[in-house]
């Protein structure tokens, strides 16, 4: 017990004392996943829209290999990624490895198949629901995505927190294709692992304890802003 | 609900970005390095100074000794600083390193828990320590992870005549991870290790382990840098990677190197000398 109340107290030290070198990690973590969020909703919604509503061959498949995605281990993505952007590898040209975007892009592919495949859900309930509304052909099924997404929207929330959620606490894909490079690519996570390794168990809790807090603030400002969102809509 | 995702992104993508130009006019080079002296603090003390005299930024990516040759190897960074001296030997013979340069060198530790079940505590022979534990069968946590420290302690478990791997009995613990979480495990399960003397000082989860062996010059932990070869990688930043070489192995890289102390005791000691091998 009196290591969590001193881990409590070092992370109240450290948000009250402003530390300059915290500031720019969670900046730095925040803006990494929030970007990755970004992109993965782009290419996740519609995808998780368009496997809810067409029906083709392999579509089971697909659902399944997407569902299974959302458990794809940090670590694997981020050794995919690095092998990707390492000098010696495909796009090693582009000299991205160990810089955000690098982290940004190995969130991305975390990300996408948890959007995604809480999209097909939701858009699929709403689907069995209105679908006969529209009772479409194949092509007017796509055009259907973006009202249906629009009607998921509420539902839709909970996938693109359940992607910030995962995006801001993993720490397998970051380290891999970030290296934990100190005012570079030191992000919250990174930055727990290293005080672990170094023993400071303290500020690690303490670290983590933040970190909580803003995952919380974010949730927080999400539900707040559906209530408001859906009171003015009078859903 | 994405607008409010998006303008979010949108203000840390902006600040990212503008965070990315400001650093840009500084020139910077990336070095693969342990974590025996990421942790140890000894490259928050150098780089500021190397900084200073010069202008270059260092990014500094710590890893165990085995990857960070590895990073070299694929030319993900430019300069290479490690203790392993027959793995930076092969480095460089198979023409993925150039300039190898001897920098610093500190030692080895065998640290155990308090009650010393292999009674080997004040002993100076590190082979008949060990000897001791394995009879004992008396918990060793070792790293396993393919680092420098990893590479020297399964040497000293050879020259005792011991395969730790094949003797059963569970005593022999392999965390496959680095020097911190290695000793995280071996004061938690009140065990012995082998780790390099900087990580253990500044370590602080110490619990009750202790210094049981120390001086054997078998102890001996030597650390080389190197250039990535530009030959192989040519987008290799060699004019900077060589002014770090050159600043670590001057006498002013030499000195902060020795300046370096944690609780008043030196962690690392600068031997460079002569021309590169």
């Amino acid at each position: 017990m009196p290591d969590l109340i001193d881990a409590f107290a070092a992370a109240w030290q450290l948000v009250l004392t402003g530390d300059p070198t915290l500031v720019a990690i969670v900046s730095l973590s925040l803006g990494i996943s929030l970007t990755a969020v970004l992109f993965a909703s782009v290419l996740g919604l519609p995808l998780g829209a368009l496997l809810a509503v067409l029906r083709f061959p392999g579509r089971n498949v697909l659902v399944v290999v997407v569902n299974a995605l959302m458990g794809l281990p940090p670590v694997v993505a981020g050794l995919f990624v690095y092998l990707l952007l390492s000098r010696s590898g495909p796009l090693g040209d582009l000299g991205l490895l160990f810089t955000p975007t690098a982290m940004v892009i190995a969130q991305v592919v975390l990300v996408t198949p948890i959007i995604a495949a809480i999209t097909r859900q939701v858009v699929e309930d709403l689907w069995q629901e209105y679908g006969e509304l529209y009772t479409l052909d194949g092509v007017g099924r796509v055009r259907t995505v973006g009202s249906l997404l629009w009607l998921g929207r509420f539902g839709l929330l909970t996938a693109v927190l359940a992607g910030i959620g995962r995006a801001a606490a993993e720490v397998g894909a970051v380290l891999i294709v970030g290296g934990n490079i100190a005012g570079v690519t030191r992000t919250m996570t990174t930055a727990i692992t290293l005080e672990t390794s170094r023993g400071d168990l303290t500020l690690a809790l303490g670290l983590g304890i933040i970190l909580l807090s803003l995952i919380l603030a974010i949730n927080a400002t999400a539900q707040f802003v559906r209530n408001t969102a859906r009171r003015a809509a009078g859903i | 609900m994405t607008g409010l995702v998006c303008s979010l992104a949108a203000g840390f993508l902006l600040a990212l970005m503008s965070s990315s130009v400001v650093a840009q006019p500084q020139p910077f080079i990336t070095v693969a390095s342990t974590t025996s002296t990421e942790e140890s603090g000894l490259f928050g003390h150098l780089l500021p100074a190397f900084a200073k005299d010069t202008g270059i930024q260092v990014r500094v990516v710590a890893v165990g000794t085995g990857q960070a040759l590895k990073i070299g190897e694929r030319g993900d960074c430019d300069v290479v600083l490690v203790h392993d001296w027959a793995a930076e030997l092969t480095f460089v013979e198979h023409g993925f390193g150039i300039g190898r340069r001897e920098v610093m060198y500190n030692d080895f530790v065998l640290l155990g828990p308090k009650g010393d079940p292999a009674h080997v505590y004040g002993g100076k022979d590190i082979v008949a320590a060990l000897r001791r534990i394995a009879a004992a069968n008396a918990p060793f946590v070792a790293r396993g992870d393919d680092s420098g420290t990893s590479k020297a302690e399964l040497r000293l478990w050879s020259e005792a005549g011991i395969d730790p791997k094949k003797t059963g009995g569970g005593w022999y613990r392999d965390t496959g991870s680095g020097m911190g979480p290695t000793l995280n495990a071996a004061a938690a399960m009140d065990g012995y290790t082998l780790s390099d003397r900087g990580t253990w000082l500044s370590f602080k989860n110490k619990r009750t382990l202790t210094i049981a062996v120390e001086g054997d010059r078998r102890l001996f932990n030597q650390y080389g840098v190197m250039l990535v070869n530009p030959a192989i990688h040519p987008h290799v930043k060699q004019e900077l990677g060589r002014r770090f070489i050159e600043w670590l192995t001057s006498a002013p890289g030499q000195q902060a190197i020795a300046d370096y102390k944690v609780g008043g005791a030196q962690l690392f000691f600068p031997d460079a000398k002569g021309a590169p091998s």
